[in-house]
């Protein structure tokens, strides 16, 4: 990889300022991020490790919210959101392997919005809060299609917070050989009605399947999706799956989801 | 070039890196601690793994930068400084969890940090847990034999220890 200039400052405040350069980019876990630099997809000029500020790491309760903060590792979602919100503690125990999910972070994985990415799912399917140094993003207007979203460059998520759904799931197929995945779907009920996310699928990224919303706002059971499809226009197509075998599993993988929301909730 | 410090296998050490200094390079190159291997680079096999702030990371997929301040331990730093193997290093050698032994460094480390989290695991925990460490000889089956022997070693099982 090329080289670059290392800074690891210990509050938000100095991270922005170092991220204000033009070719300066935040380092999260650097699970997806080291990777890429080794490949030379990118070659920032300043690397600003956001590993050093203790006060992005955090999991805890305020008023009705989940808040996370954007620089908690997967292992640590895993472990401390499981008494309050367990399919958002499975979703994390399931990313990558051990040794990924105690570097990777829940802010690094929304801010890069990789297309198969299991977290925002988890965000869009509960109508999340991704809150920044400078902003604050409703999910429905922050996930703008694949590897892109409503973050200006330099911007930083410092926080998510979650909504509790009264029921949830997420189900994952597993691309074995990467361990994302080939399609995942987010079930969860909460107050406001029922909200369903496909990561894995779709060219654009993580969206909402608002047909199967409607059907089990109605009735919420595996059956009413029975009579229910996507296209598969738009779907990802490649070595590991067709778009048409995808589109398929769309359905399957939110099938399994109704039912295991309902066993759990 | 910027100086890093941290602290292997309850050593204070230090360097001269570049930004873009792996840790396990800096491991490797500059400690002469080459029982951490590089397998893939891509941070799939977990031959790299070891430990930071006391849970495994893969070393190819984090800057020696980063570990500043940090407790860091190898495969080095599993066996008593005589010499005497680690019980989980002792049973991969009696349960043949090793063939060619490249990939050995990562399992052990990787080993080491479930059993601190989960000292009682079933073998099916035991092979999800390893997700991350790939090896092309054994077919995995003695690794967790291996894995779960040293476990009942660990808690102190009468059986194990018969």
């Amino acid at each position: 990889m090329y080289d670059f200039e290392f800074a690891r400052p210990a509050t938000v405040d100095e991270a922005v300022a170092l991220l204000a350069d033009e070719d300066a980019q935040a380092l999260g876990g650097g699970q997806t991020f080291i990777p890429t630099l080794k490949q030379r997809l990118a070659a920032p000029s300043r690397l600003v490790s956001l590993s050093g500020i203790a006060a992005l790491r955090f999991v805890r309760m305020e008023g009705d919210l989940l808040c996370i903060g954007g620089g908690t590792t997967h292992a640590t979602v895993a472990r401390e959101a499981a008494a309050r919100f367990p399919a958002l503690a499975a979703l994390a125990a399931h990313i990558g392997d051990p040794a990924v999910r105690n570097r990777g972070s829940i802010g690094g994985s929304l801010a890069n919005n990789d297309p198969s990415a299991c977290y925002p799912a988890a965000a869009l399917g509960t109508g999340a809060t991704i809150v920044t140094d400078r902003n604050t993003h409703a999910a429905d207007d922050y996930f703008q299609g694949m590897f892109t979203t409503a973050l200006e460059p330099g911007e930083i998520v410092t926080e998510v917070r979650f909504a509790l759904p009264e029921a949830a799931s997420y189900q994952k197929f597993v691309q074995p050989a990467s361990r994302f995945a080939l399609v995942g779907v987010f079930v969860a009920r909460m107050a406001e009605g029922v909200r369903v996310a496909v990561t894995g699928a779709a060219e654009d990224g993580v969206f909402r399947w608002t047909e199967a919303e409607a059907a089990l706002e109605d009735d919420f059971a595996p059956g009413v999706l029975e009579a229910l499809s996507l296209p598969a226009e738009g779907m990802i197509g490649d070595m590991h799956g067709s778009s048409e075998y995808r589109a398929h599993l769309v359905g399957v993988m939110t099938r399994r989801a109704v039912v295991a929301a309902t066993a759990s909730g | 070039m910027t100086r890093v410090a941290m602290m292997v296998n309850g050593r204070e050490v230090s360097g001269e890196v570049e930004g873009r200094t792996l840790l396990v390079d800096f491991l490797r190159q500059q400690l002469g601690l080459t029982g951490t291997h590089v397998g893939c680079d891509t941070s799939q096999c977990g031959a790299c793994t070891v430990h930071v702030g006391g849970v495994p990371v893969k070393s190819c997929a984090m800057f020696a930068l980063e570990a500043e301040g940090a407790e860091v331990r190898t495969i080095e730093g599993m066996a008593a400084p005589d010499g005497t193997l680690s019980v989980i290093q002792r049973a991969f050698q009696e349960h043949h969890g090793l063939q060619c032994g490249y990939c050995t460094p990562g399992m052990v480390m990787s080993a080491a940090g479930l059993l601190q989290v989960n000292p009682d695991p079933s073998e099916h925990e035991v092979r999800v847990w390893l997700e991350g460490n790939i090896c092309r000889c054994t077919g995995y089956h003695n690794i967790v034999r291996a894995i779960l022997a040293a476990a009942a070693e660990l808690r102190g099982d009468a059986a194990a220890a018969a």
